[in-house]
Order: structure tokens, then C-alpha cells, then sequence
């Protein structure tokens, strides 16, 4: 799972559409291979030629032009038109035509992190970084920006695509493989481009059904006296005026939802690890973590309220 | 004249160490061999795997750049943890897995840390002088 999460190897493919790329890139890798072999054989000929010795004049046989006119001209011409071809089946893929009923997200680009929003007749909801999708389905991404061009990239589900402010693109794939598959935004756009991460997790639909139902929900009330704490400062407080949790009177749109937090594997577009002490850091400084983040540093709390602010966040499943 | 500083502030190290060892079975400034057991190279592995760098400052943890706790640089020197427990690999191991006992309300959580790994960790942060 690990493993998967950290592969951004276009090789290893996990949809239809990526497959697809990895044929082109094998055919175009082998073709260019062979070609290699072949002119460098056919230097090592000409440089290696008996032109009678080293005393021998200049070679005055006459030189015939048809080769040349083959082997520079018809035969390049040929392997070119084939790359060609071949790399126009491979985009006739992109996108997908659309399938009978896709299963569809909405992703705005910011900066730095991605927010998810997912509707249908059963559920609608928000979440952030992380996208659950079920495995032989086909999923619609579609693409936008609140702030600047970023560029969604899954390497082994999809190519790249632009996302960009005042416009939505979007892109289709069918995983045909179960794992975490990290994706990255692919266009500079500023200080912390390298930490806007995300998870693609393509899973049985079983279980994405119950994580479906799961996002849908309100987030859990909180049960012990330190998460009811935790619940009066983060919701009465600052983290409010800009996160949501759904079933609070939080309903701030500026930074991630935070509904259902602790369901994800990572913190900050994936910058951190999620867990308890990771929380509790970004809570307290996350511009020391993420430097550029719009989070501010919060140090008004005292270390019971951190702690107690954290145990209801990490109850947000 | 720097062969004799040399050779001076290593018998200095020597005897200090030998004092040290004689009067105390540990303190602060003691080697990470003194943490009985403990293996610094898995305890910095730990410290980075648990998140500690998300509040501290660790030396040689990657990542470990968080401005909410002390830096965590030469805490092998330091004489108080919590600035109530001396520095001893005892305390420094207990401090690691129950904070909360020694300096209730610190902002620093039980993060589920068992024996053997503060033992580990210990055993690195002392190796940051």
C-alpha cells in the first residue's frame, strides 16, 4: 500500500487509460532501440571499412545515392508515420468517451491542496487530498482552479491535465487494479507546488460503497470530556472561520473539510502522515511545517486545548 | 599548543565521563551508550515514523523542522527535561512515553510510545550535543 502510495512511475499502470500510455511508451522505447542498434551497427561499419590500406588515395569509387535516399529518407519516413499512428491510438483515449454512468468528482486546484466535492441522489460531500474510487468503474474528474494553473497528475491512472482557474477540464479513467495511487500537481504554481499531493485510493466497491456512505455522514459527536473540549474550541474558535464540519456550525470555505479528517492518510496535500503528533504540529505552527500555507501559526492555545483540540479532531472519522 | 588543548580536553572528557559513571550512573552529557540497549539508529527512525519533527527541531530527522516545542539540538548537554526532571536517560525515557505524568498540561501528547522504542529515541537524542 505504501509502495503504491509512493510510485509515481508512469510504468507500473493501474487503469485502461494508463495501460495504454505504458504500450505506447514500451513500443516507442523498443522502435527507437532497434533503430539505435541499427545506424550505430552501420556507423561502426563505415568506420571499420578496409579502404585498402593505409597508404591507399582517396576512395574515388563512384557512390551510388539510392541508400542514402532508402535508409535516410524512406525507411525513417515509414518508422516515423507508425510512431505516429501509434501515438494517435494511444490519445484517441483521451478522454474516454464518457460511459453510461460515471462515478464523478469535482477537484479544485489551490494552493496548495485539492478540495473534492462529490454529489449524487445518496450523498453529497466535501473532503480534501483524497479520492476513494471503485476498481472496473468508470470515474469522471472534472477540473478546476480557484487560484492559479496546477495540473492533476496520477501517473499510473491517467496523463496530466491542466487545471485552470475559470475553466474545467476533465479526464476518465477505469482502474483496473486495487491500491493507493499518489498524485502531485505537475505545474509549478509556487512556493509549495511540491507539497500539493493527493491520493487516488482504488478499492473493491464494497468498500468504496462504505466509504461513500461513510463521507456522507455528519461528523461524529464528540464523546469524551477532552473531545467535547476540543469540540468548543475548534468550532467557537478560529479553525471555524475557514474549515467545515459538516453537523457544526463550522462552515468556513476557505481551507479543507474537516468532517470526516481522520478518515485520511495524510495531513497538508499529503505532507504529513496523519496522526496525533503530526496534528497537533500542523494545529499548533503550520507555516513551520508548510511554509506559504494560507494556515496561519495559532499560538493562543495552551497545551491542554492543543491536546484536547486534537483528540476531537482525530475523532472525525 | 593545540596538540596539548587536544590532548587536555580529551583526558578532561575521560575523567569527567569516569566521574560521572562513578558518581551518578547517568546524567546529562552521557553518551547514548549509557542508554542501555537502546539503538540510535532505529530511535532516529522512530522519532521521524511518530512525528515528533512536526513540533521539534531534530537534527539529522528529515523533516523535522516543527516550531512548537524546543529544538531538540544538543538536549544531550541540557540539565532539565520539562524544566522540572533532570536529564537522565531514566527520566528521558519516561518523559518520551508519558509526558503528561511528569508536566500535566504540556502541549506535548501521549503519543503511545513504547519501552523499547523511547529507549531507542533516547538513545539518539542523546547522540545531539
Amino acid at each position: 500500500m505504501m509502495l503504491d502510495q509512493r510510485a509515481m512511475s508512469t510504468l507500473g499502470a493501474g487503469s485502461r487509460e494508463a495501460a495504454r500510455v505504458t504500450h505506447l511508451t514500451w513500443f516507442l522505447l523498443i522502435a527507437a532501440a532497434v533503430v539505435y542498434v541499427i545506424v550505430i551497427a552501420a556507423l561502426l561499419a563505415a568506420v571499420l571499412r578496409r579502404r585498402g590500406g593505409v597508404d591507399a588515395d582517396v576512395d574515388t569509387t563512384p557512390v551510388s545515392v539510392r541508400p542514402v535516399i532508402i535508409g535516410g529518407a524512406v525507411i525513417p519516413g515509414v518508422i516515423l508515420v507508425a510512431l505516429f499512428v501509434a501515438g494517435l491510438g494511444a490519445m484517441r483515449a483521451y478522454p474516454t468517451p464518457v460511459g453510461a454512468e460515471p462515478i464523478r468528482f469535482f477537484v479544485t486546484g489551490h494552493q496548495w491542496w485539492w478540495d473534492v466535492s462529490y454529489r449524487d441522489a445518496s450523498a453529497s460531500f466535501r473532503t480534501a487530498n483524497e479520492i476513494h474510487v471503485p476498481v472496473g468503474r468508470q470515474v469522471e474528474i472534472q477540473l478546476t482552479s480557484a487560484d492559479v494553473i496546477h495540473s492533476f497528475w496520477v501517473p499510473r491512472l491517467h496523463g496530466k491535465i491542466d487545471v485552470i482557474p475559470g475553466d474545467t477540464n476533465a479526464i476518465r479513467f477505469t482502474a483496473t487494479r486495487i491500491g493507493s495511487y499518489r498524485g502531485q500537481c505537475a505545474e509549478y504554481c509556487g512556493l509549495q507546488h511540491a507539497n500539493m499531493a493527493f491520493a487516488v485510493v482504488v478499492e473493491d466497491s464494497a468498500s468504496f460503497a462504505r466509504w461513500l456512505a461513510a463521507q456522507g455522514q455528519q461528523a461524529a459527536s464528540p464523546v469524551s470530556a477532552d473531545e467535547q473540549l476540543g469540540e468548543r474550541l475548534v468550532v467557537g474558535g478560529p479553525c471555524a472561520m475557514c474549515h467545515t464540519i459538516d453537523g457544526t456550525p463550522a462552515s468556513g470555505r476557505v481551507g479543507p473539510d474537516l468532517t470526516h479528517v481522520a478518515s485520511r492518510a495524510m495531513l497538508a496535500a499529503g505532507t504529513l502522515h496523519n496522526n496525533r503528533a503530526t496534528l497537533e504540529g500542523w494545529i499548533s505552527n503550520a507555516p513551520s511545517l508548510k511554509p506559504g500555507v494560507l494556515m496561519p501559526a495559532l499560538p493562543q492555545f495552551t497545551g491542554r486545548q492543543l491536546l484536547a483540540m486534537t483528540s476531537y479532531l482525530e475523532s472525525l472519522h | 599548543m593545540m596538540r596539548t588543548l587536544r590532548v587536555r580536553s580529551w583526558m578532561l572528557r575521560t575523567t569527567s565521563v569516569l566521574l560521572a559513571g562513578a558518581m551518578v550512573a547517568c546524567g546529562p552529557g552521557d553518551h547514548s551508550d549509557v542508554v542501555a540497549g537502546g539503538s540510535p539508529a532505529r530511535g532516529r527512525a522512530e522519532l521521524g515514523a511518530v512525528g515528533c519533527g512536526s513540533c521539534h527541531e531534530i537534527p539529522g530527522v528529515r523533516g523535522a523542522r516543527g516550531l512548537v516545542g524546543p529544538p531538540l539540538g544538543g538536549i544531550a548537554e541540557r540539565t532539565t527535561l520539562a524544566g522540572r526532571a533532570p536529564n537522565t536517560p531514566a527520566n528521558m525515557i519516561a518523559w518520551l512515553r508519558d509526558p503528561q505524568a511528569i508536566e500535566p498540561g504540556t502541549a506535548m501528547p501521549n503519543l503511545g510510545v513504547d519501552e523499547r522504542t523511547a529507549r531507542d529515541m533516547a538513545a539518539y537524542l542523546y547522540t545531539l550535543r
